[in-house]
């Protein structure tokens, strides 16, 4: 693959007091591709994810967006969907998409008006339709099922055509049935759209399936008198360009079971 | 035989069950009252029906030949005058003050341990003090109630704000939202019905100031009418009173509880199957 880099982590550190979590991250995310991260609790998954948003900035080292150093804030160029809460209670399926359009159109008054604020509903509309929400605009998010709440959070994200996409466990709490659903659903949009997925998650089988790229995270030492004091690092990048389907290396196969 | 766990009343039973307690406070006292009387006919401490509807006739009903007003009414409103103002002052600080100390950590730093200082002060004993500096009008009155809820509700809506999942305010962020943009669409109108609660929980801590105002230093006003009669032992008006600022209280409560869910359905809306 020569596509360009998007984000691009070069000897980053994450520590706090003299506890590291994160050690010698050095890797770049191609523009375009689908990164699975996988690993046990514990091993900076998360904090590699926070590092991506913004949410925490390396103790050593650069993250790179696009060849610029990332803002230690979160911003519209880095979308998101959790695992829970990722959706505003308080807003309609509808109004939670036009939100991110007023965010941009309306600073002040965060709200849109007469034809602007037609164009962003019939814009926000469209792309509800895409990830199948049509007949969800006016309903409130608690009465929504699991399912469709991720549905309606990764529309809210895409509205804004972020650079990358971040998943923290999306599907995690969803049942097998409506999984599989959302896996059809990312692939489709991550194709159509052209998107640069990082996705956090505890089902190595769905890292495989989704990903074109695995990457696992875990202490490469460990010392048994202050555990602490090592650090996770990406110890395995598995490229998956030919996307073999239920292709699980046996070095991963330990990790599975682990958290299953 | 079910458990007692399992076993719920229905509408009707619900409506005598709800009632029942009410009721036999009331037969209770007909009862104590006419034993009473039965041996003192001029027993002031629980007067009869009778001499209580004479009471209310009078206050209620029959303009005070001195003023020319009906007193109930009179009294009803210069009390409500009171309560309204010092709520809309003490809610408008609570909801800008709640919403800053929830979100800035800043303001939280600077603002906290005053607002968590000032909160522990008995109201009561600042009393004197906002006599000396406000006088005895209506303004010491309306300070005593401001400053005896405010703090507790700023504490309870900033906690509220605080406690927002932070996945909401990091996807706002992401969506482009700027920090006047969070506060503005997603902590405000999540943070107003919790307003709401917390003033509905505020209403009778600010009756208890209002009534203790008005019972120090005030010529109108219904706590200054139950302490005044109290002086001649006058339980027939002291007691329709009491009745009618607890009706006023209920009223205003349910008054709060419609507003909240006319004006926010999502937070009471069903929740999916």
């Amino acid at each position: 693959m020569a596509a360009p880099t998007a984000l691009s982590f070069q000897d980053v550190w994450v520590e706090y007091g003299d506890k590291i979590v994160l050690e010698k991250v050095t890797l770049d995310v191609a523009e375009g591709s689908f990164v699975s991260i996988v690993g046990p609790s514990g091993a900076g998954k998360s904090t590699f994810l926070r590092l991506t948003l913004g949410q925490e900035a390396p103790s050593r080292g650069r993250v790179l967006l696009d060849g610029e150093r990332l803002r230690a804030e979160p911003g519209p160029d880095r979308g998101v969907v959790f695992q829970r809460y990722s959706v505003f209670p308080h807003m309609s399926a509808l109004d939670n998409v036009v939100f991110g359009l007023e965010c941009a159109r309306a600073p002040i008054l965060g709200r849109l008006f007469g034809a602007a604020r037609r164009a962003a509903r019939d814009e926000a509309a469209a792309m509800l339709a895409q990830v199948g929400l049509t007949d969800a605009l006016d309903v409130y998010p608690r009465e929504l099922s699991g399912g469709m709440q991720q549905r309606l959070a990764i529309a809210q994200a895409l509205i804004k055509r972020p650079r990358i996409l971040l998943l923290d466990e999306p599907f995690g709490a969803l049942d097998p049935g409506v999984r599989l659903d959302m896996h059809a659903l990312i692939t489709e949009l991550w194709r159509d759209h052209g998107l640069t997925i990082l996705m956090v998650t505890h089902d190595i089988k769905e890292a495989f399936k989704l990903g074109t790229r695995v990457l696992a995270f875990d202490k490469r030492r460990r010392d048994p008198q202050a555990p602490h004091r090592y650090g996770s690092t990406a110890v395995y990048d598995f490229p998956l360009d030919d996307k073999a389907p239920g292709a699980v290396p046996a070095e991963l196969a330990p990790l599975a079971v682990v958290e299953e | 035989m079910r458990r007692l766990l399992n076993a719920s009343p229905q509408a009707g039973g619900r409506l005598f069950l709800g009632l029942a307690p009410i009721l036999a406070m009331v037969f209770i006292y007909l009862l104590a009252s006419s034993a009473r009387h039965a041996e003192n006919p001029t027993d002031r401490l629980l007067p009869p029906v009778g001499q209580i509807a004479a009471a209310v006739q009078t206050m209620a009903f029959e303009a005070d030949p001195r003023t020319g007003e009906i007193p109930l009414v009179a009294d009803t409103v210069a009390s409500l005058k009171r309560l309204a103002v010092a709520i809309v002052i003490a809610t408008a600080t609570t909801l800008l003050l709640g919403l800053m100390l929830g979100l800035l950590p800043y303001v939280r730093a600077g603002l906290g341990p005053f607002v968590a200082t000032v909160s522990v002060i008995p109201p009561i004993a600042m009393l004197p003090i906002l006599f000396i500096v406000f006088g005895l009008g209506e303004t010491a009155k309306i300070v005593l109630i401001v400053v005896g809820i405010t703090p507790i509700m700023v504490r309870d809506l900033a906690l509220h704000v605080g406690a927002l999942p932070q996945e909401q305010l990091v996807k706002a962020q992401t969506l482009g939202a700027s920090t006047w943009l969070v506060t503005l669409r997603v902590a405000l109108p999540q943070a107003l019905p919790r307003l709401i609660d917390t003033l509905r929980l505020s209403l009778c801590p600010a009756w208890v100031y209002l009534i203790s105002a008005e019972a120090i230093a005030s010529d109108v006003g219904l706590g200054y009418r139950i302490f005044l009669v109290r002086r001649y032992l006058a339980m027939d008006v002291i007691i329709p009173y009491v009745v009618w600022i607890s009706l006023l209280a209920v009223a205003m409560d349910l008054a709060l509880v419609a507003l909240s869910r006319a004006a926010f359905p999502w937070a009471h809306a069903p929740k999916a199957a």
